[in-house]
């Protein structure tokens, strides 16, 4: 029989969402056991089971009461979640251009100095990470990224801002995300890309999903203006660079 | 084409369905009606689906038109005072608006949300198949907002149907029921029994995205950060200032405040109709408990047409108008008027 992994805790929220936590932090590990649940239950849907929301470190699991108690959903989520977590094949990898720097990242020059750096290191320390889309939640598209390098890891600002520009670019804690509609923030700002991972009338609507790989490229502020136009239109803009 | 115009409307007034369940992984929340008893009860009375779209009325009046012939509606929720052209409508009773006419709304009292839904349903242009308004990821048909004054609602032709009443379960006061978690291991057992033992208000700072609560400050364990996680509609969440938050149909789908407990499915929109200001308690039921009420919620919601009632009489109407008045706690102008809109940074957390 093949060694399980020790079991997710299944906390109630309220009568028709369970959260399935496998941390209290935020967990490399944990999230892929999050992941992997996530395509689990995708993969063996169990009737009554209405949608999945992954975070770093837990999965809600909303269901409808009158088709599956709490109980019986908890036991075949507690099977399902100690099995082997499988290699992440096919994985998706986003190329996402940002311009950083002057009025499209207002925080650059204090994130350098409170690292005692410059803005060009701090930009080539955040272009030179891997990420993976932890989670995307808060508001549509709003993408949590980890694998942000140590050296950027800074505590958020005191005083969230109450307004941020859609398609902020932004490190907070030992996060980075990218950010698609105006609206609260207490991360830094790094830059802004034109890519949106949210729109309506595009095919796909949201264009990352958990789990997704990204990769940042700087680009000027002209390039970003024309990237802008284009994006409004329903390109892309973010380059798929594998599977 | 028949269609409802508004004629005058108070914030905090929109087209809202079931919701649109499927993309809270895209941090895309349901959104949907606060009282979706009220909702399906309304659909009823004019023989919609019971989460078609109708207007959910706020707590302030509004008045609404019908253009290009007549246009049946019903109204439930919230008790006010309402009439078509000096004919008064009873709460929870159909009523057929001719060409020209106008439906009146008074504010509410003794609730915060009426809903009026149109014979046929509301013509729009479903995403993610829903017609509810989410203002902030710009959806919702005919208007991805709330409510203004001119807008119009596309309707089919009153039908001629008989009017109908429909009898719904006697309002209660009785306290909301939660069951705790998911995350109650961050208080001390002490702060649980504060919080089931005090008296609590519902702030006028309150929207739908979330109702603030007003009583005693209920202190964190581990401080009041956690890692964010996914919310539901009920979630408590207590951020630093210990004053609890329950989350509402347009929360963000993420939080990262600890949540003390759940507000149980089937007295949510029980809820969201308590009026600012007024004092209410919470009370812990089991897992089994909640979702036998949450079953008992469904069989109610799946025999509302058994519940509709031919209106025999005038007077009958009058009866219901008038009880509906005096028993309800009266809510001033200036009451409404001090709701105020919730910072989604508040609501939310620091994630």
């Amino acid at each position: 029989m093949a060694a399980t992994l020790p079991p997710p805790r299944l906390l109630p929220s309220g009568d028709s969402a369970i959260t399935v936590e496998f941390s209290r932090k935020i967990d490399d590990a944990a999230n892929r056991r999050v992941l992997a649940l996530d395509r689990a239950l995708t993969a063996e849907p169990i009737t009554g089971v209405i949608e999945t929301v992954p975070t770093y470190r837990s999965l809600l699991v909303h269901y409808d009461p009158v088709q599956i108690g709490f109980k019986e959903l908890g036991e075949r989520i507690l099977a399902l979640a100690q099995l082997p977590v499988p290699a992440m094949t096919k994985t998706r990898h986003w190329r996402i251009p940002v311009v950083y720097g002057g009025e499209h990242g207002i925080d650059l020059e204090d994130v350098a100095k409170t690292l005692n750096t410059t803005p060009e290191e701090i930009v080539a320390r955040h272009i030179a990470g891997d990420y993976r889309v932890a989670m995307i939640g808060f508001t549509p598209g709003w993408s949590y990224l980890s694998g942000l390098a140590d050296s950027l890891h800074m505590p958020r600002r005191q005083n969230p801002r109450l307004l941020t520009p859609a398609g902020t670019i932004s490190i907070g804690g030992v996060q980075t995300g990218v950010q698609c509609l105006a609206g609260p923030s207490g991360w830094h700002l790094l830059g802004r890309t034109a890519v949106r991972t949210y729109q309506l009338h595009r095919d796909p609507i949201f264009l990352l999903e958990p789990g997704d790989n990204v990769t940042f490229t700087p680009v000027d502020a002209k390039t970003f203006a024309e990237q802008d136009r284009a994006a409004e239109a329903g390109e892309f803009i973010a380059e798929q660079i594998a599977p | 084409m028949n269609k409802l115009v508004v004629a005058s409307i108070g914030p905090a007034s929109s087209v809202q369905d079931g919701g649109r369940p499927g993309a809270q992984r895209y941090g895309l929340v349901p959104s949907g009606a606060m009282d979706r008893l009220a909702l399906a009860a309304a659909n009823t009375l004019v023989g919609n689906e019971p989460f078609t779209a109708a207007v959910e009325v706020g707590p302030f009046g509004a008045k609404f038109t019908a253009r290009g012939g007549a246009v049946r509606v019903a109204l439930t929720g919230a008790p006010r005072n309402a009439d078509i052209a000096g004919r008064a409508v009873a709460p929870d009773t159909s009523a057929t608006i001719a060409d020209g006419e106008t439906l009146t709304l008074g504010f509410a009292r003794g609730g915060a949300f009426s809903y009026l839904a149109i014979e046929g349903g509301i013509s729009g242009e479903p995403m993610f198949g829903s017609l509810a308004v989410n203002a902030r990821a710009g959806l919702g048909s005919p208007y991805p907002r709330p409510l203004q004054t001119g807008d119009e609602l596309p309707a089919k032709a009153a039908s001629g149907a008989a009017e109908r009443r429909i009898e719904l379960p006697a309002a209660t006061d009785a306290p909301i029921r939660i069951v705790w978690g998911p995350q109650d291991d961050e208080f001390t057992d002490e702060t649980k029994r504060l919080f089931v033992d005090s008296e609590w208000k519902i702030s006028a700072t309150s929207d739908r995205m979330g109702y603030r609560l007003e009583g005693p400050t209920l202190k964190h364990l581990h401080g009041h950060n956690i890692v964010s996680d996914g919310t539901v509609d009920g979630s408590l969440q207590v951020p630093g200032n210990g004053q609890p938050i329950v989350l509402m149909p347009d929360r963000g789908t993420s939080g990262g405040y600890p949540k003390i407990a759940t507000v149980i499915s089937a007295d949510l929109g029980r809820l969201a109709q308590i009026p600012a200001g007024r004092a209410f308690r919470f009370r812990a039921v089991s897992m089994a408990e909640a979702q036998a009420e949450a079953r008992k919620f469904a069989e109610l919601l799946r025999t509302l047409p058994e519940r509709l009632r031919a209106i025999e009489s005038v007077d009958l109407n009058i009866d219901a108008l008038h009880d509906a008045n005096v028993a309800g706690h009266a809510v001033s102008a200036v009451d409404a008027g001090t709701w105020h809109a919730v910072s989604l940074a508040d609501v939310a957390g620091p994630d």
